[in-house]
Parts: structure tokens; C-alpha cells; sequence
């Protein structure tokens, strides 16, 4: 298996038509956002261009090291993988993170964290989207 | 529909009482779809007989529909209210973020009632509703700056709508729009003022839900069908492409392009004006509504220098679209994008139709040419062919409305040119100004009996441009047909709620379909009864408010300036008018 992460290739492309969030969510067969973990907005309106944010699948990820019962772990080269069932919704990481890039789902009380699969680089129409290998990966 | 679904909810809000409630109504949803087919039935709830377009008793209801939030390009939000530039039906659609917004807050529609004593705006985040302080925003020079305030005092940035008015809204100017998402509007009819009306100043709504299907599997199969066509499709490529604007140039070759108030059919400066120009000088950016791969909004950058000081400069993001071009542009005889793009900067800051402004302005240029209103009417101004600078001034006066001749024309040309003549080149149909088309007669009988008198009810100019391509000349029969089986099968994709430039994908099958995953196992038999249905609702308001087709008004300048089908007569209107009420009494 080859480990990746999700890279902005260049945000300047990015039209915000939110398709790459409709995508994660898609992953599990659902339509909406609630299950998202990938977010666009604007920079300050429509006017400035967009704001795309995905977790960078840090090596020493800080929402990792403030979750008060391990239900983050340190995936190989970078990144986490949430471990639901020790989760118990305290929201840390969501603040830890300072990119922002971990979402909350209020409906399972549970964060949501990306899972780099890359599911949503297919359905960005501009090419702002890339899964790539991580650094550990390339050597 | 599917389980769980919240597309049956429906927000209540009394803006006299500041209350608000919700409702569960299956029956409507199961029944009506969503969007333009629940909306007119809610509409014809609360909306009493003799409604004042300005008075509590008009309320604003806008929907969505079952694929909204689920397939792509399904994004737009349909508003229903009482026109009060019509004086019945007003009806009127925009993407932006609104659609997903309000499906993913779990509302199917909105209903808004009553009014405010004093300003406030609306924020509904999902169970949250909020009655906010507007008197700050009252009265703000810019709709752009209203956007601005409320987007750093709300929260959800990125799964939220802003919609709001300008000064020409709180001014109850009749075309007055509500604008969403800074580039996209509820245009037509007059929505900007009924938000005025109510002291409404703006409206935003966030969430994030998700939906469940019974049958995943096909979810993302059909899904992802509709996905690859509206990416691949030559012609949604044309319209992220060059846009909308790309028709100036082929319907000015075939003269079709509304110029000079109509005088004429082409305009000499048209290749300067066209989409491929302002494209190559003046594109900055391309955005979408939100679900939307199709990326059609064109935004031009323009760069402009202080006057006072030197090497000082501002950039305006201004968006441009086919319409406005005419209506600001060809219309106006307006010859450079600059220009046009100055004059729609000035429409968005007041927050008014741009169609109906333009054909306003023409209106007055000619009225002025032939001395039927002089400066003093016109305060001091002198309006002239292509001077953008009056015509900015008059955009002004227009908004703030310093004499009876301005107020009058803040109520649209057909209510001028009742009190200053001049209605053989009064530019509307049903009381809504021209769409800039005059393909042909399809158009122009489309715009008379189109149930929101608009281009996009029956699409008349693009039969038109059809029957040309094929050397065709139409009877009045084949135009009525044509334009009521195209309404009948529209009022579906305006109930789902789809963007009309995803029609071209969303076939009857992929309808279907697409219905079928959201838990609507229905027909396309079914679904055209449906829509000669809604069509048949929509007439039923339409004239429960007085209007009637033997009041209908043809502007002799419509007859003088031959189309690329040959000249149109009146009597060959009349025709097609009676065989579509024909058609559509026996719906
Ligand atoms: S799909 Fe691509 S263009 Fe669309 S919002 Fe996501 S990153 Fe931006
Ligand atoms: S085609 Fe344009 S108007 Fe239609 S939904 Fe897409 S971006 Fe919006």
C-alpha cells in the first residue's frame, strides 16, 4: 500500500463548486456535507478567489497529541487515523488543528478526519486536487 | 421521497410578530416535487386576492426540491411572491449557494410573512433562527458592502447563502432584485422590493446535513453519470468556457441582438462587446454555484485609476453575463466593455434587475430624442446613444427617485409610458422588460404568455433560432405548441430545482432516474401531467390577480424591426396568444 495525502495543486483554479466536498461525503453513500472532511469557502466573498482547506497529513500531527484518549494514531509518514470507539467527542483536535482541517459531524458527535483516498480529486473538474505519495513514500 | 429526508419541512417566518415555526408537510413535497410546484401552492395559501405587492400579506416563499443537494447541478432555489412590477405572478430562480443552504439547513421551503416595523435580517442556522438588527445596514450605499459586514457576523462561512437587497430595494424600486452570494440574483419581478416592503434586509442560512439512500449502489452510479456528461459536454464547456456572453457574437450575426431600444437588430460595435472580448481583456475569474461543475459565472477584473492621484488604482470584480451586456450594453448602444462593466458595477451596488434598468434607460434615451420628456423630467440630465456616464447618473436617479417622471420609471416602462406615452417603444411584455432576444416571434409570444413573462418560461428564442437554422417558417399553431410543451416540461427541472443550463443533460431518462434514487418512483408520463399541473396552478394565481391575456399589450416596435424570421405582425401574435390559452385550458 502506498501512503498518500491530498495536495492543493494550485487553489487559484478553484471555481468553489464545492463538488470535491460533495464527494467526500459521497463516500459513504450519502449526499450532503456532514461527513465532509475537505472544505471550500471563499477568501472574503466570491470576488477574492477561494479558501480550500485538507488536512496536510502533518508527521507530528498536533490533534494527535492533544486527544485525551488515543483515539488518534499516528499513521505511517504523516497523518491519523481516528479509532471511533475511543473517541469521546471532546472536539481538541478540532482545535488543535491550525489549518482547521478537522470537521465535526454533530450528528455522530464525532470528528471528521480525512482519510486520504483521494475519492474527491476525481471530481474536481479544475484540477485543484491531488493525491500524492507522501515524502517517506518517495525515497 | 427517502427516509429521513427533511425535505418536508418547511420554516414558517412572521416578520411582524418575530415568530417562527415549523411545519411537516409530506403531503406537499410527495405530491408537488419541491421548488416552483410546492411554491406556487404555498404561494396560493398565503398570498390573499387582493394582495398589495408592498403589504404584510405578500409573502416570499422560496424552495427546493428532491435532487437539490443531491446530484449536481440541481442548484438553484426557486422564490415565489406577488410581482410588484406585474402585479401577479412573481417568480424567480437563483443558484449561488442558496439552494444547497436551505436543503442542507433540512428546510424544503421557506415561508415568509408579515413585516418588519424596522430593519432586520434573517438568519436561520439549521433549528436556529435569528431576527438580527439591520438600521446599520439600512441605507448603505453598496449591496457589496452588506454582504461584507454580515459574512464577518455570521457564522458556517462556506456552507452558508447571503442574500440581500440594495437601495433600490429598500427604495421599492419595482425591479429591484435580492442578490445572493454577491454574483448571483433572484433578478426578475421585483423580489428586491418585496424584501423592502417587509424592512427585509437580508437573509442567510447554513448547513450541513447528509441524506441516506435505500439504494446506495445506484445513488453513486447515477450520480456519477451526470457527473461525466456535465464535465464533458462541448456545451457546458462553452459555457465555463466564454459563458453566457459567448451569444453576443452569433445572435448579432443573425440579427437578433436587441439594440438602440430596438431599432435595431444589430449593434456595429458588437465583436467589441462580445463574450470572446471581454474574455481576452478583462475575464479575472470564474466561480460556481455551490454543487455546480459547470463554473459558468465569468467575473472581469477592472483596473482603474484614481483620478486625484497618481499611480493609484482599484480593481473591481465585476460579473458579466449575456443579459446584462444587452441590457447595459448593445441596448444602450454602450461600445466598450469598460463601460458596460461601469454600468453593471452600478446596478449590483443598488441591487436592480439589470434587464429591466437597461430597457428603462433605453426607453427614456428615446423619449428624450423625440421630445417627449425633456431635462426637466429628467433633472437636468441629458441622456445620449452609448454616453455611459449619464446613463450612470440616471442609474442614481433612477434608485433615489427625486421627481413623479423617476418614480414612475422606478415602477417599469409600461407604468411610464402610461403617464408620458411613448408605449409603441415601451419594451415590455405582461409588464416585465424585454429579455434580450428578438429571434422571432417563439421569443416574443413566449415573453406575452410565459407565466413569469420571461425568456426562460418557454425558451421562444431558442425555437426560433432553430426554425431559422432549418430555413422553417412556423404558423402560429407551431409556435404555441412549441412554447407550452417546453413551459409544461420546464415547471419539472424548476421544481428539482436544476440550473435550465443542465438541461441539456437532465434528459426525461436521467429525470427520471435520478427521481427514482431519491425515492420518487415516478414516470415521464406522470411527471408531464405534473408539470401541465403546476403550469395550470401558476395561470390560476396569475389570474386570480387579474391578469389576462386579452389585456396583454404587443409594442408596435416589436412589429418595425425585422427579426431573422422576417417581420413579426401583430395579428400573427394575437394568433399564437389565443392558441396557447387554448392549449392551456384544455391542460
Ligand atoms: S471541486 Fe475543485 S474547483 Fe470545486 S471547490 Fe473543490 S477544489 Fe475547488
Ligand atoms: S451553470 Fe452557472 S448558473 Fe447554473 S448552476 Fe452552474 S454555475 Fe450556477
Amino acid at each position: 500500500m502506498v501512503y498518500r495525502r491530498l495536495s492543493v495543486v494550485d487553489v487559484d483554479l478553484c471555481v468553489g463548486c464545492q463538488c470535491c466536498m460533495f464527494a467526500c461525503n459521497r463516500r459513504f453513500a450519502e449526499a450532503g456535507l456532514s461527513r465532509s472532511a475537505i472544505h471550500v469557502r471563499s477568501a472574503g466573498g466570491f470576488e477574492r478567489g477561494f479558501v480550500v482547506t485538507v488536512c496536510r497529513a502533518c508527521p507530528d500531527p498536533p490533534c494527535m497529541k492533544v486527544c485525551p484518549t488515543n483515539a488518534l494514531e499516528l499513521r505511517k509518514h504523516g497523518g491519523v487515523i481516528l479509532k471511533p470507539e475511543k473517541c469521546i467527542g471532546c472536539q481538541n483536535c478540532v482545535e488543535a488543528c491550525t489549518i482547521g482541517a478537522i470537521f465535526w459531524n454533530k450528528v455522530e458527535a464525532k470528528p471528521v478526519i480525512c482519510v486520504y483516498c483521494g475519492y474527491c480529486a476525481d471530481f474536481c473538474a479544475f484540477g485543484v486536487l491531488k493525491a500524492e505519495p507522501l515524502e517517506g513514500e518517495k525515497k | 421521497m427517502m427516509e429521513e429526508d427533511s425535505l418536508s419541512r418547511i420554516l414558517y417566518v412572521d416578520l411582524s410578530r418575530r415568530r417562527f415555526w415549523v411545519k411537516e408537510r409530506p403531503e406537499l413535497f410527495e405530491k408537488w416535487l419541491g421548488g416552483a410546484g410546492v411554491a406556487i401552492q404555498l404561494l396560493k395559501e398565503e398570498c390573499p386576492k387582493d394582495a398589495d405587492p408592498f403589504g404584510p400579506e405578500n409573502p416570499v416563499i422560496f424552495a427546493v426540491g428532491p435532487l437539490n443537494g443531491l446530484f449536481p447541478i440541481a442548484s438553484k432555489t426557486a422564490a415565489m411572491f406577488k410581482s410588484p412590477l406585474t402585479g401577479n405572478l412573481g417568480e424567480s430562480y437563483a443558484g449561488g449557494r442558496s439552494s444547497i443552504a436551505l436543503r442542507m439547513a433540512g428546510y424544503g421551503a421557506l415561508v415568509i410573512k408579515g413585516s418588519s416595523e424596522t430593519p432586520v435580517y434573517l438568519a436561520v442556522h439549521e433549528e436556529d433562527v435569528h431576527f438580527r438588527e439591520a438600521s446599520v445596514l439600512w441605507g448603505m450605499r453598496s449591496s457589496y458592502t452588506v454582504g461584507r459586514v454580515i459574512r464577518g457576523r455570521e457564522p458556517a462561512a462556506g456552507v452558508r447563502t447571503i442574500m440581500r437587497i440594495g437601495r433600490a430595494g429598500e427604495k421599492l424600486v419595482s425591479y429591484a432584485c435580492l442578490v445572493t452570494e454577491t454574483y448571483r440574483h433572484f433578478g426578475r419581478l421585483g423580489l428586491g422590493a418585496v424584501f423592502g416592503s417587509k424592512k427585509l434586509k437580508a437573509l442567510t442560512i447554513s448547513g450541513k446535513r447528509s441524506f441516506k439512500f435505500k439504494k446506495p449502489r445506484q445513488y453513486r452510479e447515477v450520480y456519477d453519470k451526470i457527473f461525466e456528461q456535465l464535465v464533458t459536454s462541448p456545451a457546458m464547456k462553452k459555457y465555463h468556457e466564454l459563458g453566457t456572453a459567448m451569444n453576443i457574437g452569433p445572435l448579432n450575426e443573425m440579427k437578433a441582438l436587441p439594440t438602440k431600444n430596438l431599432s435595431s437588430a444589430s449593434f456595429e460595435k458588437a465583436e467589441d462587446i462580445s463574450g470572446e472580448s471581454f474574455a481576452e481583456k478583462y475575464l479575472g475569474r470564474r466561480v460556481a454555484c455551490a454543487h455546480c461543475p459547470v463554473s459558468c459565472v465569468h467575473i472581469a477584473a477592472l483596473r482603474e485609476p484614481y483620478e486625484t492621484e497618481p499611480y493609484f488604482y482599484k480593481t473591481k470584480m465585476i460579473s458579466y453575463d449575456y443579459e446584462l451586456i444587452y441590457a447595459l450594453g448593445s441596448m444602450l448602444e454602450i461600445p466598450s466593455p469598460p463601460e458596460v462593466l461601469k454600468l453593471i458595477d452600478e446596478v449590483e451596488t443598488f441591487g436592480l434587475d439589470a434587464m429591466s434598468t437597461g430597457v428603462a434607460l433605453a426607453w427614456a434615451t428615446e423619449m428624450q430624442e423625440r421630445g417627449l420628456i425633456t431635462e426637466t423630467e429628467l433633472s437636468g440630465l441629458r441622456l445620449r446613444w452609448g454616453d455611459a456616464e449619464a446613463y450612470t447618473k440616471a442609474i442614481q436617479m433612477l434608485v433615489e427617485q427625486p421627481n413623479d417622471f423617476f418614480r414612475a420609471l422606478a415602477r417599469g416602462v409600461d407604468y411610464a409610458s402610461l403617464k408620458y406615452g411613448g408605449s409603441e417603444y415601451a419594451l415590455a411584455f405582461g409588464g416585465n422588460e424585454m429579455p434580450g432576444y428578438h429571434t422571432g416571434p417563439a421569443a416574443h409570444v413566449g415573453y406575452l404568455v410565459g407565466a413569469r413573462h420571461s425568456h426562460l418560461d418557454g425558451s421562444g428564442y431558442s425555437i426560433d433560432q432553430k426554425w431559422s437554422a432549418a430555413g422553417r417558417q412556423p404558423t402560429a399553431e407551431d409556435v404555441a405548441a412549441a412554447l407550452i410543451s417546453e413551459e409544461i416540461w420546464r415547471q419539472i427541472l424548476s421544481s428539482l430545482v436544476i440550473c435550465y443550463f443542465g438541461r441539456g443533460v437532465y434528459t426525461q431518462e436521467i429525470v427520471v432516474e435520478a427521481l427514482n434514487v431519491a425515492g420518487y418512483p415516478v414516470s415521464y408520463q406522470e411527471l408531464m401531467k405534473l408539470g401541465a399541473e403546476i403550469l395550470k396552478a401558476k395561470y390560476e394565481f396569475k389570474f386570480s390577480q387579474g391578469f389576462s391575456f386579452e389585456g396583454l399589450k404587443v409594442p408596435k416596435r416589436v412589429l418595425e424591426t425585422p427579426t431573422p424570421l422576417g417581420f413579426i405582425s401583430e395579428d400573427f401574435i394575437r394568433e399564437s396568444v389565443n392558441l396557447y390559452r387554448r392549449k392551456l385550458e384544455s391542460l
